[in-house]
């Protein structure tokens, strides 16, 4: 239980480092960045105190936040998908949800990837309709949703692929 | 009451997410305002100690760029100090007023920025110098080339900048060669053009018109570049031009910067105050 804490801090910080200092900065194509820090939500245990969860997430968004000046977009998207993440959950993973057996080291890749990309569409897209803020652009902000949700799939399921163990 | 507790308590959970998410849109609105945003900025020690360390170590990637950016700088201030003490009625004159003036009423600080944004709607910079430097808000931030943005909020050792390539921004901008003044604002598509509007249609623009400050707003002198007109079109009501910019400035490339204030600031904003709010 112990190492499991420090796992989750160790990640914690070194997502939050990893974002800000690096994936901030990519912008592929002159504005396309990832935002791999939802990894953290994603991967978070599935038997878990919710009230704690949800202030993690936001705290977690919120970091982001303070470091790329940008209000509370990455704080609003981060939290909904964490509110959101049981309903994803099951509807990805189906009856395995339901009996409490899913593990993220064990299950098949097809079931992973709708996960992720459920997950991380949503958080784009609450991210980009508070960034950019106005109905008008709307589909500014369906494509900056797409294309940089893309992009932050790819990333994701790499680095789980890199970092799981026993796989 | 009983009634009242078991509610919250089943749906406990749904509550703190809505408390959380209020608590973030109140963020996101704060940041969407000029000079609102109070709590949620780089400008602390934390985000700037991190930016700054980071930066320590990856200047000196860029070394060999901004020599050459600050020596091309420097000559041209050279070529400006020569030239005009022969003769006064160079075409630079604008730009020598401001100058000139600048001995009392401007004074320049240079800094330099730790973070570089310019991909997002909302881009604000951090700068390494804040309180402790005399760095107040609405100061303004210009680069060799020109203008970068305008200081929104202060630490005591760092300062974030709202760059012209924020939906926010609106500097006052005019046509070098004649007096015909606009708001330069930015669409929030590409870093390299912002857009000039309320220019009247009177005014004689053509492609390749240089664009500079205004020096109306008290905050920039008058007569530091922008950039050069690269397209126009009327807008609506056939009144006014919208101009598209080319600026000077490569906003994904800038190091060394000068933030400038306005000492006669004050007490230009107390005697416009009750009309106009900039």
């Amino acid at each position: 239980m112990n190492s499991l804490i420090s796992g989750h801090t160790v990640r914690f910080i070194s997502l939050v480092f990893l974002q800000v200092l690096v994936l901030n900065h990519i912008n592929f194509l002159g504005y396309l960045n990832p935002y791999l820090y939802v990894l953290f939500v994603a991967l978070y245990p599935i038997k878990n105190n919710r009230a704690l969860f949800l202030i993690l997430s936001f705290l977690l968004g919120l970091l982001i936040d303070i470091f790329s000046d940008s209000g509370g977009i990455h704080a609003a998207a981060t939290l909904t998908i964490a509110y959101a993440r049981p309903i994803i959950l099951k509807f990805s993973f189906g009856t395995a949800y339901d009996h409490q057996t899913v593990k993220f080291n064990t299950i098949e890749f097809g079931a992973l990837l709708v996960y992720f990309f459920i997950l991380i569409l949503v958080h784009h897209f609450v991210l980009f309709s508070l960034e950019i803020f106005n109905i008008k652009s709307i589909l500014l902000i369906l494509q900056e949703t797409l294309f940089s949700s893309i992009f932050t799939i790819i990333l994701a399921i790499i680095i789980t692929i890199i970092f799981s163990r026993g796989r | 009451m009983q009634q009242i507790i078991n509610f919250l308590i089943r749906n406990k959970t749904f509550l703190l997410y809505l408390l959380l998410l209020s608590i973030s849109f109140v963020f996101t609105i704060q940041s969407h305002s000029y000079h609102k945003s109070k709590f949620i900025n780089s400008a602390n020690f934390l985000s700037g100690g991190v930016y700054n360390s980071v930066n320590n170590i990856s200047e000196y990637f860029k070394l060999n760029e901004q020599n050459a950016l600050l020596q091309q700088e420097n000559n041209t201030l050279r070529t400006l100090i020569y030239n005009t003490t022969r003769k006064n009625d160079s075409i630079q004159i604008t730009y020598t007023d401001s100058t000139n003036i600048s001995a009392t009423t401007y004074t320049f600080t240079p800094a330099v920025v730790i973070k570089n944004s310019y991909s997002a709607t909302d881009n604000i910079l951090l700068l390494n110098k804040g309180k402790r430097d005399s760095i107040k808000q609405d100061f303004g931030v210009i680069t060799p080339r020109g203008v970068l943005g305008i200081v929104d909020r202060t630490s005591k050792k760092y300062a974030t900048v709202i760059s012209i390539l924020n939906t926010n921004s609106r500097i006052s901008a005019k046509l070098k060669h004649t007096n015909h003044f606009g708001s330069l604002l930015w669409d929030g598509k590409s870093p390299y053009t912002v857009q000039l509007k309320e220019i009247p249609k009177i005014a004689p623009i053509k492609q390749g018109d240089t664009i500079t400050t205004s020096g109306l707003s008290a905050i920039f002198p008058k007569g530091i570049p922008i950039g050069t007109i690269t397209d126009f079109t009327l807008d609506h009501s056939k009144n006014f031009y919208t101009i598209n910019v080319a600026l000077f400035n490569d906003m994904t490339n800038v190091e060394h910067v000068y933030i400038i204030e306005n000492k006669d600031q004050p007490e230009i904003k107390r005697l416009l105050n009750p009309t106009s709010d900039e």
